[in-house]
C-alpha cells in the first residue's frame, strides 16, 4: 500500500524505536507518589483530601471545579502524607499531594463500570475518569468530545502516527490492546454520532494495519455489523502526528490558523486516549496508570513500562533496571518536543508518554553560530513559517516583525532547530517571541481599557 | 547529579555549517584540478595564494574586530577557492591578494561576517578587480609548453587567446562544443571544464547541500532567451527537416555554445546558489534564478563586457532582500484575504 505524504516540510530524525518489539511491563512497588493537582490544560483542581486520609487506587483527590479542569485520582492505595507546592517539570509551582503507598494497590470499592444512556452520560463519564489527551497536549477530552451543535464532526481521526523518535508506547498499546481501542473508537462514534473513523499510522509500524484489520474482523463476527473504521498508512516523517498535518494528510483539509479541527468537521484523538475509554467502559477504574517508553543510552534496560501516575522519575528508573552511567539529561516526553528536567524527583503526569535518560553520548549542547540563510528551517517548517525571520525579530525585540512573520502560528515541533546547520536555538527563540507578542497584546488591551475608563469618567463629569 | 537543561528539540541533524562548506569545497575540487591541468603551475599558485590570503585576512580582521574566530567554519576557504576559480590564470599575484582582501575584509567582514554580506564575496572581489585592473583581468591565455618549468610557474609560457564569447561575437574560429565541454579553451581557471563543474554540481545536489531550483530557473530562462531572442531565433529553424541529425544540432547549437562558454555553469551552480546572498523561500529562489538568467542574457547579447554572469548574479544578490519580502510564505491553512467569505 502506498504511504500517504501530503504536507510539505518536516524532517527525518533517526527513529531510535529501540523498544518496539518489547512487551510492556507493569511496574509495582512504588513507596511514594507525588500527584500534581494540575495535569491538564486549564486551571488546577481543588484538593479534597488532607494529610492522614486513607486513599485507594482511583480515589478522587483533586476535584475539578472549572469546566476546563479534569479531576485527579490517587494512583496507589495508602495514606496522604503531605499537601505542598512543588516545582513542576516546566518550572511553575503547582500544588501537589504526596501519598505514601501501602504497596497493596487496592482499588477503590466505589469504582465500577459506568452505565451509559446518552451523550451527556458519556461526557460525564469521560470527565469523571480523569481523562485528558494522552498524546502529550493534555487537552481535556470531555471538552474535545463536546462539539458545538452547529459543527457536527464527520470524521474521527485516530492518531497512531507516533512520529517522535524513541517513543513506542502507542505502538505497544495497539499491539497489546487492540480490542480496547476498537471499543473506545466505537463508543466515541456511537455517542457523538460520527459516521466514519480513520486510523493514521506511520509506515515504520507495518504490524498495526494487520492487527487492526484482524480486530475489525473479530468485531464483525461478534456483532454482525461492520464498523466504518479505516486504517491508512502514512509516510514516516516528523511531525506526521501533529494534529493539523495529520488531518491534511488523511483527508486533505487544512485547518486555518487559530481554528480547531472541528472547524473542518474532524475530531482527532490519540490511540492511547481511545484505549483508555475502552478500558474504562469495562472496568471503571479512573486514569491512574500510564504506559511510558523508557529509553536513552544511560539506561540498562529500555522498554515500555506501565507506571502509576505520580511515580517519581528516580524511582521509575530504579524499578525499570537502573542506569549504566550517570544520566546527563533527563527528558519528560520525546526527543523533539519533550522537556528536559533539572532534577529527577518529579512525579510523572498524565500526558507523559516517555522518559528519556540520555548519557554523555546523546547529550549535546552545540554552540550557536551565525545564520547562513541556508533556508533549511524554512523548508522544514510544516506550518510554512520562516523561523529564521522570527528568530531575528525576537532578538531585536521587534514585535511588529514577529506578527508579520506569523509567530503565533508556530506549533513548536522543533523541525527548524533540528535542521539548522548553524545550530541556532530557533524553537526557543520563537517561544520567546510568542511571549513578547502576548505581553504586547496585554499592554494594548490594558491601555484601551484605561482609555475607555477615562472616557466614561469624562462623560460622567 | 547535575542534569543538563536545554530547550527542545534534544536531537539535532548531523549537518553543520562546517560540513556544508566542506561539501562545497569537495564539489569544487574537480573543477580546480581541471583548471590546474589546463593552465599549469601558475593556476596552482594563484589558487593556493587566494585561499591562503583569504584565511589570513579572515583571521586578522576577526582579531582586530575582537570577535570570535570563525576560520573553522571553512567559509573563508570556500571564498578563496571560488575567487581563484574566477580569475584569469595570467593575473599578477599581488592582484590576487588584493582580490582576497576585498572579498574577505570589505565585502564579508565589514558587513558582519558570514551570513551578513549582501553580495557574494568572491564575485564582489572579481568585479572590483575588473574595474580596478581592467587590462589584467581581461587578458585571456592558454598554456603552452611543459608543466614543471620556471616559465610555467611565472606564467611566461602563456599564449594569449580569445575566449569563446569574444569569438562568438566575431564568429571566427569557433571552438567545437566538445572542446568547450571538456575545457580546452581560454577563460578563468575554474570556469573552463564544464564536465568537472557538473560532477561537482551533481555531488552538491545529491548531498542536499543545494537545491537545484536556482540553477534550473537560471539556465532555463537563459536558454529560453537564447532561443527566442538569440542570433538564430528558434522560429527560423522550424522549417527544417527534423528527421536529420543536423537539424537537431542546429536547434541546440547556440544554447549549448552559450551555456558552455563563459562562467555560466560555475555561476549557476556555485555562485548563484550561495545561501547568504540568495532568497530563502522556494518561490524567491525561482524569481532569483529567472532574474539571473535574464540579466546574463542581456549583458551577453547587448552589453560590451565579459562579466555577464558575475554582474547578473550581483544585481540579483542586491535584490534578494526585496525578493524575500515579496515571497513571504503564508502559514499553513491561511486563507487569502479576498478568498474569505
Amino acid at each position: 500500500m502506498r504511504s500517504l505524504h501530503a504536507f510539505t516540510g518536516g524532517v527525518h530524525p533517526i527513529g531510535n524505536k529501540n523498544t518496539d518489539v518489547l512487551p510492556s511491563i507493569h511496574l509495582h512497588g512504588f513507596k511514594e507518589v507525588e500527584l500534581l493537582l494540575k495535569q491538564h490544560i486549564g486551571p488546577p483542581c481543588t484538593c479534597v483530601v488532607k494529610p492522614g486520609d486513607k486513599v485507594y487506587v482511583g480515589t478522587m483527590i483533586g476535584r475539578a471545579e472549572h469546566p476546563m479542569a479534569v479531576p485527579i485520582h490517587s494512583s496507589v492505595s495508602g495514606t496522604v502524607k503531605e499537601i505542598h507546592y512543588v516545582i513542576s517539570a516546566n518550572g511553575t509551582p503547582v500544588e501537589s499531594v504526596r501519598i505514601e503507598s501501602d504497596l497493596r494497590e487496592q482499588v477503590d470499592p466505589a469504582c465500577c463500570p459506568p452505565l451509559l444512556e446518552n451523550k451527556d452520560d458519556f461526557l460525564k463519564m469521560i470527565r469523571d475518569s480523569g481523562l485528558v489527551g494522552l498524546g502529550g497536549a493534555a487537552f481535556p477530552t470531555h471538552i474535545k468530545l463536546n462539539p458545538p451543535a452547529d459543527k457536527p464532526p464527520k470524521v474521527l481521526i485516530v492518531n497512531a502516527a507516533e512520529c517522535e523518535p524513541y517513543i513506542t508506547a502507542d505502538y505497544r498499546q495497539i499491539c497489546e490492546h487492540p480490542d480496547d481501542i476498537v471499543d473506545g473508537i466505537l463508543a466515541v462514534m456511537k455517542y457523538l454520532s460520527i459516521p466514519k473513523t480513520i486510523v493514521g499510522v506511520e509506515d515504520n509500524k507495518p504490524l498495526v494495519t494487520r492487527i487492526f484489520t484482524h480486530e475489525l474482523k473479530k468485531h464483525f463476527f461478534k456483532t454482525g455489523t461492520p464498523a466504518d473504521i479505516e486504517v491508512k498508512t502514512l509516510k514516516s516523517i516528523y511531525p506526521q502526528g501533529a494534529e493539523k498535518m495529520l488531518i491534511y494528510t488523511l483527508i486533505g483539509k487544512k485547518v486555518p490558523p487559530g481554528k480547531l479541527p472541528l472547524d473542518v468537521g474532524v475530531v482527532v484523538m490519540n490511540v492511547s486516549t481511545l484505549r483508555f475509554i475502552g478500558l474504562y467502559l469495562k472496568e471503571g477504574v479512573p486514569l491512574t496508570r500510564k504506559r511510558v517508553t523508557l529509553d536513552g543510552s544511560a539506561l540498562n534496560t529500555p522498554g515500555n513500562f506501565i507506571i502509576p501516575i505520580g511515580a517519581k522519575i528516580n524511582d521509575i528508573i530504579e524499578a525499570a533496571g537502573g542506569t549504566s552511567e550517570e544520566p546527563k539529561k533527563i527528558i519528560m516526553g520525546g526527543a523533539m518536543m519533550g522537556v528536559a528536567v533539572d532534577r529527577d524527583d518529579i512525579g510523572i503526569v498524565k500526558p507523559n508518554n516517555a522518559i528519556l535518560v540520555f548519557g554523555s553520548k546523546e547529550t549535546t549542547l552545540p554552540p550557536e553560530s551565525a545564520c547562513i540563510r541556508c533556508g533549511r528551517c524554512v523548508a522544514s517548517c510544516p506550518m510554512h513559517l520562516m523561523p529564521t525571520g522570527i528568530d531575528q525579530s525576537t532578538r531585536r525585540r521587534d514585535v511588529e516583525g514577529l506578527i508579520k512573520y506569523h509567530v503565533m502560528d508556530c506549533i513548536e515541533c522543533g523541525c527548524c532547530t533540528y535542521a539548522c546547520p548553524a545550530k541556532r536555538y530557533l524553537t526557543q527563540s520563537i517561544k520567546d517571541g510568542k511571549s513578547l507578542v502576548r505581553k504586547e497584546n496585554e499592554r494594548i488591551a490594558t491601555e484601551k481599557k484605561l482609555l475607555a475608563e477615562k472616557k466614561t469618567e469624562e462623560e460622567g463629569k | 547529579m547535575a542534569l543538563q537543561v536545554s530547550h527542545s528539540p534534544h536531537v539535532r541533524d548531523a549537518a553543520t555549517t562546517q560540513s556544508l562548506m566542506r561539501d562545497v569545497i569537495i564539489a569544487l575540487l574537480p573543477a580546480t584540478f581541471a583548471g590546474w591541468y589546463f593552465f599549469g603551475l601558475r593556476a596552482v599558485l594563484i589558487t593556493c595564494l587566494s585561499v591562503l590570503s583569504s584565511i589570513v585576512f579572515e583571521y586578522i580582521s576577526r582579531k582586530i574586530m575582537k570577535r570570535e574566530q570563525t576560520i573553522s567554519d571553512l567559509s573563508a576557504i570556500v571564498t578563496g577557492l571560488l575567487l581563484a576559480l574566477n580569475l584569469p590564470p595570467t593575473l599578477p599575484l599581488y592582484m590576487v591578494v588584493i582580490g582576497a582582501f576585498f572579498a574577505i575584509v570589505v565585502v564579508k567582514q565589514f558587513f558582519g561576517g558570514l551570513g551578513n554580506n549582501f553580495i557574494n564575496p568572491a564575485l564582489g572581489a572579481r568585479i572590483f578587480l575588473v574595474i580596478a585592473f581592467p587590462k589584467a583581468m581581461t587578458q585571456w591565455a592558454v598554456r603552452s609548453g611543459a608543466y614543471f618549468t620556471r616559465d610555467a610557474l611565472t606564467g611566461a609560457d602563456m599564449v594569449s587567446s580569445a575566449t569563446p564569447l569574444t569569438l562568438f561575437r566575431s564568429s571566427e574560429n569557433l571552438p567545437s562544443i566538445s572542446d568547450l565541454f571538456f575545457g580546452n579553451r581560454a577563460g578563468c581557471i575554474g570556469e573552463v571544464c564544464i564536465a568537472a563543474l557538473l560532477v561537482g554540481a551533481i555531488y552538491l545536489i545529491c548531498r542536499h547541500v543545494i537545491r537545484p531550483v536556482i540553477p534550473f530557473f537560471y539556465l532555463g530562462t537563459f536558454i529560453l532567451c537564447v532561443w527566442l531572442f538569440g542570433n538564430t531565433p528558434i522560429y527560423t529553424l522550424f522549417n527544417q527537416d527534423f528527421t536529420t541529425l543536423s537539424a537537431w544540432s542546429n536547434l541546440f547549437y547556440e544554447p549549448c555554445y552559450m551555456l558552455f562558454s563563459g562562467g555560466l555553469i560555475l555561476g549557476a551552480f556555485f555562485m548563484a546558489t550561495d545561501y547568504v546572498t540568495s532568497p530563502i523561500t522556494g518561490k524567491g529562489k525561482m524569481l532569483f534564478g529567472i532574474g539571473c538568467g535574464l540579466f546574463t542574457f542581456l549583458i551577453r547579447y547587448y552589453g560590451n563586457i565579459s562579466e555577464g554572469v558575475s554582474f547578473a548574479i550581483i544585481i540579483m544578490n542586491i535584490l534578494t532582500p526585496h525578493i524575500d519580502t515579496l515571497t513571504m510564505r503564508r502559514p499553513f491553512g491561511e486563507v487569502k484575504a479576498h478568498e474569505q467569505k
